[in-house]
């Protein structure tokens, strides 16, 4: 039971050798009044044959809907390779890497990962990984109160455009140091960050840093040279979120404006992580060489042995919480470390020319998607301007019942946003990648032709 | 044994004070507490020109194990921080009073008034602390 | 000893990428992506094949130790066998491809399992109330520490601005406690390995939001004044807090809730047995009692008549909020969940029983050995701690001395310098899935080691020796930071400002 070896002579031996004649007596220095009762709420243990089949019916339930939806997640061809090795026990049921000697390969992989961020980025050094995207955003505005000494009033410019949820999580995890979140509107016609409202934000004192997401959530463009240089010419930090597979083709961060972005974080669920109904996915930190200290998170170094041989170990570790206790940079111990397995493995595949054929294709199917549903009477697109494998329509009517009845069909048709844009409504965010075909465009297209066509003439009563 | 130079002035948390001309002072740490650190890896100095009072933390020495606070033991303004630290911070490890030290202070009006000890006031303070 | 592995960046060839994996797009595929968005040059990723990087990746893996290899007896980590079911299903292509944002109907399967696992972990921890959301440990404290503010706040009772913290605790609950805004109290912990009371009560008062406790401690013994404790930081007003760290050793035994806490995490990833994944993916649920529900981080899995859907800041406005873009990390949820129903109800409680009985039976035999136990006169949780502070003063070794050589032998290393108050200490925490033969095993090396501090010293201290590497200089890893591989070119364009 519960996985345990011991047979009942062990067990018997085992106390003898402690010198008490029960298991029970093992516990007797917790008071006898707070002892627990039966655990009513845990249902009997179910063999593994059993519990088998309880996963399977309860998965089949949910089915394999054809997804159209991205706001952060998007769906990917991961080649077989990468969770084959990922769930090599040596790299699953492995601990942080804290014993080097004994973790090399933890270790090497981590470095092999913070060099292909930091390429990927444009910047000089990478951590091992954070929890996730907008975690990682809100790290980043703590690094910057942290980072940026010309500025002492704690201010964040946050776009609307940068992922609602991002400034959510950013606000639950930075508001309580006294960081201030000052909201930046979007620009109606072009969906991208009214570059002379960030001027009004900025007339209030000084600010710590901006956040630009690039593409960002409507899947536009903004003008990050002129957004970057903006930053640098207020005194603030640069905060770049991005999307790792654009990357392949689109210009880093480190070559944004005239000295590029001072930090820059992102989703990395892309680069070969499932979709996994959110999570366990990982989020990525870059920055310049000079503000490392001042980054959260694990972070691998190269060195010698005692034998003046190359190996890798954990540095730059008196940051962290297990040494700096209550000044420590941030309370994480962990990174996504099986993730970034993954990605690892997934960029060594892809190389530069996969992955910008990767951010090409998804984007190719993303314009034949749009144009297909533009043809509908009903749906118009919401903004001018180039996008990148997202973008927002409008429809004609209320969107939820629209994507319920796709959904009813086995489409997963956008993502609503009502809630988070109740200006733009009725609108949604759609998305397709490298996996969708023409039979798939093609079919969410006849559906929702049928969900908006004219309902006919009603003889029903009135 | 601990190298503690009779001159100079200490305190209970392991750092010294030089007494400079024109109301400065030179602040370091002792040899006892960079052999109990380590190897050091990090200096991270205050500002020029920042005001620091006595007993509050001004600056941060990391070895790879650790990291502590540098209390300052006097009170006054930043007016020199040894840069070259940046680069070398071994410089604590080899010559603690010497190249390793780490700033200079002008006393605020009696800023330099806060209790130091003497060498051999401090040469006890190791033995009872190593007993 | 084993050959230096290239790094991937080593193993290709240009124009030899795993072109197989690509997709091809029609030429014109980013023709109205404007040019001066484009990227001028390539980033200097790998190009290698796909046996290439199978190999490669394979040959790292064999560098590493791991649960499925080597005993781990890792202290405050509970490294315990990782059931192969657990991520076998788990992994099933409808949750593996499931988009986050999916809409309830579509996620019944998902979600009954989700509200399942909530009312297995209020059952366990006897707490009213729990969200799955934190993505670690770690935020699981920051989530519970949030709460305990935004209840403070909202009574209006807004001038607790400190946390006490016993010296042993782990570092995160300090760093949690800056995070969220407050101030640290630290109290000491007395000669026995119990909280010190007459410091806490001294330290506790108006200015208290709360205490944050593991239990038992990471001393590996068990707060006997847990009661008392209970009494003085309830009866100044302050809430408490439960690192739920060392919960595989109560599992079943006793539960926080009944203890008095207020606020718990759990981290997944050590008792409920999901792989550490060499150093994360973990999860760190909480619990509360019902009148801090309200704040729980959501979303949180609701049920209505058979029917699951999401509750968010529509039914929890008053919410600490999100902390992870969607869900946290559903997928070791899942893991956890075909763990405890595997476990069940019985077995819940013989985990703590053997977890318990292997520490213990490990302790007494190393102290037959003659290694020290820091806290002799205790019963040992389901860790315990050894100091090495005689034999370091008698031959020259260090705890991590120790630690390397370990390794050596075919054993991970414990915990080492943690507590960090325990002079050359080892944690050292079996957990129930070991068999006596491995703890034999481990106590036949740590004989072995105890003999080579008084006849072959060098070979001790220069530890480890049959690794892929030999130790390594920490100094220099830190003070000549070299972070990426200098062949692949990178940084911004131009200076910093």
């Amino acid at each position: 039971m519960a996985f345990i070896p011991h047979t009942r002579a062990d067990v018997e031996e085992m106390l003898a050798v402690i010198g008490v004649g029960s298991l029970d007596a093992l516990f007797e220095e917790i008071p006898a009044p707070l002892r627990a009762a039966e655990l009513t709420g845990v249902p009997e243990a179910l063999t593994e044959m059993q519990v088998g089949r309880l996963m399977r019916e309860r998965a089949a339930c949910d089915g394999t809907p054809l997804c159209f939806i991205g706001a952060g997640a998007y769906e990917h061809h991961v080649p077989a390779a990468v969770w084959a090795i990922t769930t090599r026990g040596e790299f699953y049921t492995a601990y942080t890497p804290y014993q080097a000697e004994a973790s090399q390969g933890t270790l090497q992989l981590l470095y092999e990962f913070q060099t292909m961020l930091a390429t990927l980025t444009g910047m000089e050094v990478s951590n091992a990984s954070l929890y996730d995207g907008a975690s990682a955003t809100g790290e980043a505005c703590l690094m910057a109160v942290r980072a940026n000494r010309k500025s002492t009033s704690r201010r964040i410019l946050v776009p609307t455009t940068l992922h609602p949820r991002y400034r959510e999580v950013g606000h639950s995890i930075a508001g309580q140091q006294g960081l201030v979140f000052e909201v930046v509107p979007y620009d109606p016609a072009r969906g991208t960050i009214a570059v002379d409202a960030l001027d009004r934000a900025a007339a209030g004192g000084d600010v710590t840093a901006l956040v630009v997401q690039q593409p960002n959530f409507f899947g536009g463009f903004e003008d990050v040279d002129a957004l970057t240089d903006w930053a640098h010419a207020h005194d603030a930090l640069l905060i770049a979120v991005v999307n790792p597979i654009s990357l392949g083709m689109l210009r880093s961060p480190g070559e944004w404006g005239q000295r590029g972005a001072d930090i820059v974080v992102g989703e990395g669920q892309p680069l070969g992580v499932p979709l996994s109904s959110g999570g366990p996915y990982f989020g990525f930190m870059t920055t310049r060489k000079e503000f490392v200290r001042h980054m959260p998170g694990r972070i691998v170094g190269r060195t010698l042995d005692s034998a003046g041989q190359e190996g890798y170990t954990l540095t730059l570790q008196a940051r962290e919480q297990h040494i700096r206790r209550a000044k420590a940079t941030s309370n994480i111990c962990t990174n996504q470390g099986l993730l970034v397995t993954a990605a690892t493995i997934y960029l060594s595949l892809m190389g530069a020319e996969g992955l910008e054929r990767t951010a090409a294709a998804a984007h190719a199917r993303t314009r034949q998607l749009r144009a297909a549903l533009l043809g509908i009477p009903g749906v118009r697109g919401a903004f001018d301007g180039p996008f990148f494998h997202e973008t927002v329509l409008r429809l004609d009517r209320p969107v939820a019942p629209v994507l319920a009845a796709l959904a009813a069909q086995g489409i997963l048709g956008g993502y609503d946003l009502a809630r988070d844009y109740p200006a733009l409504a009725p609108a949604m965010l759609v998305c397709a990648t490298e996996t969708k075909t023409d039979a798939d465009i093609e079919r969410y297209a006849a559906a929702l032709e049928r969900i908006l066509a004219p309902a006919p003439p009603s003889t029903a009563n009135s | 044994m601990s190298n503690v130079p009779p001159e100079l002035e200490y305190t209970d948390a392991h750092e010294w004070i030089r007494r400079l001309p024109d109301g400065i002072a030179e602040v370091g740490i002792t040899d006892h507490a960079q052999h109990a650190l380590g190897d050091i890896v990090y200096v991270e100095l205050p500002d020029l020109g920042r005001t620091v009072s006595a007993g509050e933390a001004c600056a941060v020495v990391e070895s790879v194990k650790s990291a502590s606070d540098v209390y300052a033991p006097v009170s006054g303004e930043v007016i020199g921080r040894n840069d070259a630290l940046e680069t070398a911070p071994e410089a604590i490890n080899q010559d603690p009073y010497g190249a390793g030290w780490m700033l200079r202070v002008r006393l605020a009006p009696g800023g330099g008034d806060a209790k130091t000890l003497s060498a051999a006031a401090y040469l006890d303070l190791l033995g009872k602390e190593s007993d | 000893m084993a050959m230096r592995e290239p790094t991937i960046f080593e193993c290709g060839a240009p124009g030899r990428g795993a072109s197989d994996q690509w997709p091809t797009p029609s030429p014109d595929a980013l023709a109205d992506i404007p040019p001066q968005l484009r990227r001028k040059r390539r980033p200097a990723l790998p190009e290698a094949s796909e046996l290439d990087v199978v190999r490669h990746y394979t040959r790292l893996s064999q560098r590493n130790f791991c649960i499925d290899t080597h005993f781990y007896p890792l202290g405050s980590c509970t490294m315990k066998y990782n059931p192969k079911a657990c991520n076998q299903y788990a992994m099933l292509p409808e949750f593996l491809g499931r988009h986050p944002l999916a809409p309830a109907a579509s996620s019944q399967g998902l979600l009954r399992c989700l509200h399942e696992l909530q009312e297995i972990l209020k059952s366990v921890t006897g707490m009213g109330a729990v969200s799955l959301v934190p993505m670690a440990g770690a935020q699981g404290e920051f989530a519970g520490v949030s709460m305990i503010r935004a209840y403070h706040r909202s009574r209006g009772d807004l001038g607790r601005d400190e946390i006490v913290v016993p010296e042993a605790a782990h570092g995160t609950n300090p760093a949690t406690a800056t995070m969220c805004g407050f101030r640290v109290r630290e109290i000491p912990v007395n000669a026995d390995g119990d909280v010190d009371l007459a410091a806490l009560r001294a330290a506790v008062g108006p200015r208290t939001a709360g205490i944050m406790l593991t239990n038992p401690s990471t001393l590996g013994v068990f707060e006997r004044h847990i009661v008392e404790i209970e009494q003085i930081v309830h009866g100044a007003g302050g809430l408490l807090y439960y690192d739920g760290a060392n919960l595989n050793a109560i599992l079943g035994k006793v539960r926080p809730g009944d203890m008095g806490f207020d606020v718990i995490h759990m981290n997944l990833h050590k008792t409920f047995s999901t792989p550490h994944g060499g150093g994360g993916p973990g999860a760190g649920a909480v619990g509360v009692s019902d009148r801090l529900a309200p704040f729980l981080p959501i979303p949180i899995v609701g049920e209505d008549r058979g029917s699951f859907r999401w509750l968010d800041e529509t039914d929890l406005p008053q919410s600490i909020g999100r902390l992870s873009t969607f869900m946290g990390n559903v997928g070791v949820l899942l893991r956890a969940y075909v763990y405890v129903r595997m476990l069940g109800r019985d077995g819940m409680r013989a985990v703590a029983d053997h977890a318990t009985l292997n520490a213990n039976y490990l302790c007494a035999r190393l102290a037959a050995l003659g290694y020290d136990p820091a806290y002799p006169s205790r019963r040992a949780s389901h860790e315990f701690l050894i100091t090495l502070k005689r034999q370091s003063r008698m031959y020259d070794v260090s705890a991590m001395d120790v630690a390397k050589r370990l390794l050596d032998l075919g054993f991970h290393a414990p915990t080492t310098y943690f507590p960090l108050m325990v002079p050359e200490c080892l944690l050292i925490e079996p957990t129930e899935t070991e068999s006596r033969a491995t703890l034999d095993a481990f106590a036949a090396a740590m004989a072995r080691i105890l003999a080579e501090m008084q006849n072959d010293r060098d070979q001790l201290k220069s530890a480890p020796h049959a690794m892929p590497v030999r130790r390594l200089d920490d100094v220099r890893a830190a003070k000549q930071l070299d972070l990426t591989w200098p062949g692949a070119p990178a940084g911004p364009v131009s200076a910093s400002p």
